[in-house]
């Protein structure tokens, strides 16, 4: 047992550091820090400064032009990139999409994306969702008819992250009614330009359209947009799912929500001294604080795992619930921290250029909007409770 | 011991429902988002036309009501629909003020109020006071037989539709102290208020007041200079009631609209409310809710109370409808799953007023500490 880096993990993490202290832009930091959202050119002007390093596949081998990082340094990585406040790498292309095509994708393929994946020129979202198919995602209806040339499309995506933003969309399509409901579901690459997709935004509680419907009718999809075989998009999808997800628990995210709910306390001011001050305020940042932890070594325990070659299963499960627990708290901590100043709404529209003062204190922006947004913590990637099931199902044997 | 309501109030109650199920919708509600004053004109003026507003008030001062059930009942049948119509500042607040200091010319307003013709804000957190009380730092100076108000207000809630504010000033004494709070009635458009208004996550609207150099006539002061500080605790007493029967009302329509849910939402071929997991949690959650009920009783009962006995339920009942209402909030977005983060569905204007009753009026964490020293005590 050892609980330290080793040198060479040390200086690698110094390495990242310093790049990030050189290279990422002030203008996409301070809006991180306070949970701003970010424009798609932002998201794109942080993928090509990355890319440019040679980092932004952190999670892909050195032969499709990733870093080739074991689950270690990624997990280095991605802890030096929330310090930083750096914007998070849009996961569709490189986490989701990516290893599918690296592991069951044809050579065509492979060439194909994996390259418009890392320069830019495709940014895809996820079509897993529909209004019927939400836990139960094997319930998917949307269908997908081949017409010895082409697929047919037809049906509705729904929770679809920044499709407004996307030109390319992986979706899971019925091809087969028969059998197993997961036995007749294929995984299809779609244009989102194509004739027949249309794009409904949907707003959050926040005031945010992150997500979208996504219809399909009568959308033409080219037979070499399947990936793998017709029928076996299910297994692809678990892959997804299954693969290399280290970093589910978050934990860079709590740690920098952590600091910034102490730099809040620090500031707001209660009976004349500082909230942070207070031993009922202090005793809640405490709790949390020591769940974060013993947290953070539980996700280096699976990580360490996964460096040793050994995929985890039920185990990211653990880390979703205790992860997405952990920032929602701290979230709601924060809220409470900058008291009635939690109250006024503060469209982001008003945001860039605008001569608006702001309301409050600084620290109070979006603050309020980020507790209410990561509620989907808990829900999306397979809610809390599917990860219960998972959990006493694989690891319980009930 | 009984608990029912009386015939009176049992009829007030039958006749809100009624009014606010025709009258009010989500639709409704997204619209006054957008909306210059923040809630519904016409809302007010049937609320008023109703009686509702004069449910609030004691007889003496010409109302019919005014008792801590008056104001639990009307509140939760507000919260019920989600209302946001400024019932709490312009009535309970501003209205308690001056029922309890106003002279007989001050209390003219309150007839006003109940007709719906006028509207009040309470101008009395500011950016450092969080929810003490007694911090106040706005100064107010007697020159010439006028007082000069200068400061900062923070969140004021219903502040651009309000025809007078109620201002709380130091006359006297340090920043924390009880003593030396003095209250004014201000006209809003006094020389030298300026707002900076905004929406509020609950609905309504707010504004930080800047009061600069602002000139009174002495007549504006409420009660004695220096002993505001009474009425002041009385008054939040009252509007605790309100704002914790309010969320009380929001608890019950999401308990209604997240048990609707889960019978009719299916996955995995049936109902999800058939799976244990989330008829456990329902079931903890109705269990916490009748707890808040409860609580809300106890205010309500203990409002007209001695000072000591008033305050410690104050304090308890805000800080248990906090905790319920925030678990109440998280797990009824959870156990819709995705449709309950969306701003379409009804939920979401309900969790989110819900889970702002914490931030007005002292928050659970305050209310705990508060209701140790005064339980201690
Ligand atoms: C902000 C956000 C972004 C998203 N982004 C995407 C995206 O980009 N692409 C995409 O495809 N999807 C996305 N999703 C969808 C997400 O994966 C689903 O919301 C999630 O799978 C839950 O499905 P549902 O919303 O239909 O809820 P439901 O499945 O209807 O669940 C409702 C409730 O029932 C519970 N429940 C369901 N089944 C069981 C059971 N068997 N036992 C116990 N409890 C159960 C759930 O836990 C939940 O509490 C997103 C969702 C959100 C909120």
């Amino acid at each position: 047992m050892d609980l330290n880096y080793t040198t060479e993990q040390l200086a690698f993490r110094q390495e990242v550091r310093a790049f990030l202290q050189a290279n990422l832009p002030q203008s996409l930091s301070d809006k991180v820090k306070y949970g701003k959202t970010l424009t798609k050119s932002e998201h794109e002007q942080w993928h090509a400064i990355l890319h440019k390093q040679g980092w932004l596949a952190s999670n892909w081998p050195v032969q499709y032009g990733g870093t080739g990082w074991d689950s270690v340094h990624r997990h280095l990585f991605e802890e030096e990139l929330t310090r930083a406040s750096a914007p998070r790498i849009v996961p569709f292309g490189l986490a989701m999409l990516g290893p599918v095509l690296q592991e069951f994708g044809s050579d065509e393929q492979k060439e194909y994306y994996l390259p418009r994946i890392l320069n830019g020129e495709h940014w895809w979202c996820q079509g897993y969702s529909e209004p019927g198919a939400g836990s139960d995602l094997a319930s998917l209806k949307t269908t997908a008819e081949f017409d010895g040339e082409h697929y047919i499309v037809n049906g509705q995506k729904t929770w679809t992250t920044l499709g407004q933003h996307a030109n390319m969309i992986f979706c899971l399509v019925r091809t087969a009614k028969e059998g197993k409901p997961q036995e007749g579901i294929s995984f299809l690459l779609i244009d989102m330009r194509s004739e027949g997709v249309t794009l409904r935004p949907i707003v959050l509680i926040d005031g945010e359209p992150e997500v979208n419907e996504v219809f399909f009718d009568n959308v033409k999809v080219p037979a070499k947009n399947l990936v793998g075989e017709q029928n076996k998009g299910w297994t692809y999808a678990k892959y997804l799912l299954t693969h290399e997800r280290t970093n589910i628990a978050g934990v860079g995210f709590a740690v920098a929500g952590l600091a910034s709910l102490k730099r809040i306390a620090r500031t707001e001011m209660y009976k004349g001294r500082p909230l942070i001050e207070n031993p009922h305020f202090a005793a809640r940042i405490a709790r949390v604080e020591i769940d974060l932890m013993a947290m953070s070594t539980t996700n280096l325990r699976v990580i360490s795992q996964a460096a040793a070659g050994k995929a985890p299963g039920a185990e990211s499960s653990m880390l979703k619930i205790k992860g997405s627990v952990i920032r929602q708290e701290i979230n709601s901590l924060a809220r409470s921290a900058i008291g009635p100043y939690a109250m006024p709404f503060v469209s982001e529209d008003l945001d860039p250029g605008s001569n608006d003062l702001p309301i409050g204190p600084e620290h109070a922006t979006s603050v309020t909007a980020t507790y209410f947004n990561n509620r989907k913590l808990s829900i999306y990637g397979g809610s809390n409770e599917i990860q219960r099931s998972i959990i006493s199902k694989s690891l319980l044997e009930l | 011991m009984n608990f029912d309501l009386t015939d009176e109030r049992q009829m007030l109650q039958d006749s809100m429902r009624r009014y606010l199920n025709d009258s009010y919708s989500n639709e409704k509600i997204r619209s006054l988002a957008d909306s210059e004053a923040g809630f519904c004109r016409d809302n007010w003026a049937g609320l008023a036309d109703l009686g509702v507003i004069g449910a609030l008030f004691d007889e003496t001062d010409g109302g019919f009501g005014g008792a801590g059930f008056d104001i639990a009942l009307v509140f939760e049948e507000l919260g019920r629909v989600g209302a946001v119509e400024p019932l709490l500042d312009t009535a309970v607040l501003g209205g308690g003020i001056l029922a309890t200091l106003g002279t007989d010319t001050q209390k003219a307003h309150i007839e006003s109020i109940m007709e719906g013709s006028l509207q009040l804000a309470m101008a009395h957190g500011e950016p450092q006071s969080r929810y003490e009380l007694a911090r106040v730092s706005t100064r107010a100076r007697l020159v010439d037989g006028r007082y000069e108000l200068d400061g900062q207000k923070s969140v004021v809630v219903n502040a651009a539709t309000a025809d007078y504010f109620i201002v709380s000033a130091r006359t006297g004494e340090d920043t924390a102290s009880p003593k030396g709070i003095s209250l004014f009635l201000v006209p809003a458009d006094a020389q030298g208020i300026s707002l900076q208004d905004y929406p509020l996550t609950s609905g309504g609207r707010a504004a930080e007041l800047m009061l600069d150099k602002v000139e009174v006539a002495a007549t504006a002061l409420l009660g004695h200079e220096g002993e505001g500080h009474e009425a002041l605790e009385l008054a939040h007493a009252r509007a605790t009631v309100a704002i914790c029967a309010e969320a009380l009302g929001l608890m019950e329509a999401i308990r209604t609209l997240t048990t609707d849910y889960l019978k009719i939402r299916k996955q995995f071929g049936k109902p999800i409310g058939k799976f244990q997991v989330l008829q456990h949690r329902m079931a903890d959650m109705l269990i916490e809710i009748e707890q808040a009920r409860s609580a809300v009783i106890n205010l309500a009962g203990h409002v007209e109370a001695s000072r000591d006995e008033r305050e410690k339920h104050v304090s308890a009942t805000k800080n248990l409808v906090g905790m319920v209402g925030k678990l109440v909030a998280e797990e009824s977005i959870q156990l819709h799953g995705g449709i309950g983060m969306t701003e379409e569905y009804e939920l979401g204007h309900l969790a989110k007023r819900l889970i702002m009753v914490d931030h007005r009026l002292g928050d659970s964490t305050h209310h705990l500490e508060r209701f140790i020293e005064l339980a201690v005590a």
